[in-house]
């Protein structure tokens, strides 16, 4: 099989995906699981851009030399997942803010970062 | 959770996705979706950006919703770190490195995000990025100077104006153009002018504008916080 | 041309998944911090190869900027907020 870019990045973004789960199931510091989270986004991120590449092309952007506007079906990849991953990006970092506001407020009430401190729901 | 039972997981979740990548070819030519908007965008939005066009007028729906969560989330933010209280400094040991290159970073980044946000359509870049990078300068304005405060008045005014401007432009699109937020009640112009595409650079500095005053407001929530555990 | 291409993306890759086990393994905040700061400069060129200004822009400004930014600010309130309790 002829290996370019688009399955370098697939391979990629399945294997932070993959460490990013791990790091959430197993760690015990609460930052930490967070930041594994993170991971996981930017994992996820990177696959579904390189779902949307064609080889030997260029950016969708018309700028009159390489791109003008007769030719734009033919020199540029498909402007779908960029848009998605866009939105994907702002809301990931939306997620993370409230995940640490959250995680402050319950080092203030516990004094302790540990997940296995907080059993106050556990039956 | 045990690290056999994780690792175990980890690799069932990993076999299903090994299973998706021996099935992928790399594509050769664009599928429907992707040549009808790269036939269609200079003709019917004007846009020399067409990821942009998409953002902005195509799926337009979805911005609002990206708008609407960032706003829930600084709102959110903001409501339960208040009952903390505040926190003042005692007293200000940042080095004299980061106030002097602050002085000359902060007009120099703002002026930059405020560029990226106006001159969306046209180049790589827009609302969000725009809105990320203000968010960016004013982090570091609270950084330089921990004893003073960020104008809270100014912040929501501008935050609430902007959200609300924008929700009457997208009723504007819809009394006098095809829908809701089409760009068309603006002349769509010559493609590559600063003042072409109709509606979206007016509608890309709101939410740039926008973009940035949440960001900052969580920061400057966050930084703000006490230490105050008494419930109300 | 293209087989070194290639070569240089796969080292990227391979300093990528590198960073991501060191941040997750890692016993202290700062360097996790700051490597998943580096995962995400990194990704940041990927896009930039993967023919997407936009998405690079993005990735740059809010994964490393804002986010590492952020959990710094929460890494020393927490301590600070640990710190006095012993005493």
């Amino acid at each position: 099989m002829s290996f370019t870019i688009d399955k370098v990045a697939l391979l990629l973004g399945m294997s932070l995906m993959m460490i990013g789960l791990w790091g959430g199931f197993t760690q015990r510091n609460l930052l930490k699981i967070i930041l594994s989270f993170g991971i996981f986004d930017t994992g996820l991120n990177i696959l579904i851009v390189a779902l949307g590449y064609l080889p030997g092309r260029t950016a969708p952007i018309i700028e009159g030399i390489v791109v003008t506007p007769e030719n734009l079906v033919n020199v540029a990849i498909d402007p779908v997942p960029q848009a998605l991953v866009l939105t994907a990006i702002v809301i990931g970092f939306g997620t993370t803010a409230l995940m640490l506001a959250y995680a402050l407020k319950l080092n203030q009430h516990k004094k302790s970062l540990d997940i296995n401190e907080f059993k106050d729901l556990k039956w | 959770m045990k690290n056999s039972i994780a690792i175990v997981l980890i690799l069932v979740f990993g076999v299903f996705l090994f299973q998706t990548f021996s099935y992928y070819q790399t594509k050769t030519e664009l599928n429907k979706t992707a040549s009808y908007y790269n036939t269609n965008t200079p003709d019917e939005v004007g846009a020399a950006n067409v990821v942009t066009a998409i953002v902005v007028t195509y799926r337009g729906l979805d911005t609002l919703g990206e708008v609407t969560v960032l706003f829930l989330t600084a709102m959110i933010v903001g409501y339960i770190l208040r009952q903390g209280g505040r926190e003042r400094q005692k007293k200000n040991n940042t080095s004299e490195i980061l106030i002097t290159a602050a002085q000359v970073l902060i007009p120099g980044s703002i002026i930059l995000g405020v560029y990226v946000f106006i001159n969306g359509h046209l180049t790589p870049g827009g609302g969000f990025q725009g809105g990320a990078i203000i968010g960016t300068a004013i982090s570091l304005m609270i950084l330089a100077n921990p004893l003073g405060t960020i104008p809270k008045a100014v912040l929501h005014f501008t935050e609430s104006i902007s959200g609300f401007v924008y929700i009457l432009l997208g009723l504007a699109g819809l009394l006098f153009a095809g829908g809701f937020l089409d760009n068309r009640i603006l002349p769509l112009g010559t493609l590559g002018d600063l003042l072409s595409a109709g509606a979206i650079p007016l509608i890309y500095s709101l939410i740039g504008l926008k973009v940035g005053t949440e960001i900052s407001s969580i920061i400057a929530n966050i930084n703000e916080t006490g230490n105050n555990t008494s419930k109300p | 041309m293209e087989t070194f291409k290639l070569i240089m993306l796969s080292t990227l890759a391979l300093v990528m998944v590198i960073s991501a086990v060191m941040a997750v393994l890692s016993k202290e905040m700062p360097l996790a911090i700051l490597a998943s700061g580096a995962i995400s400069l990194l990704a940041s060129i990927f896009f930039l190869v993967l023919a997407s200004p936009d998405v690079a822009m993005t990735e740059a400004a809010i994964g490393a900027g804002l986010t590492t930014f952020l959990f710094f600010v929460i890494l020393r309130k927490t301590d600070q907020n640990n710190h006095e309790n012993e005493k």
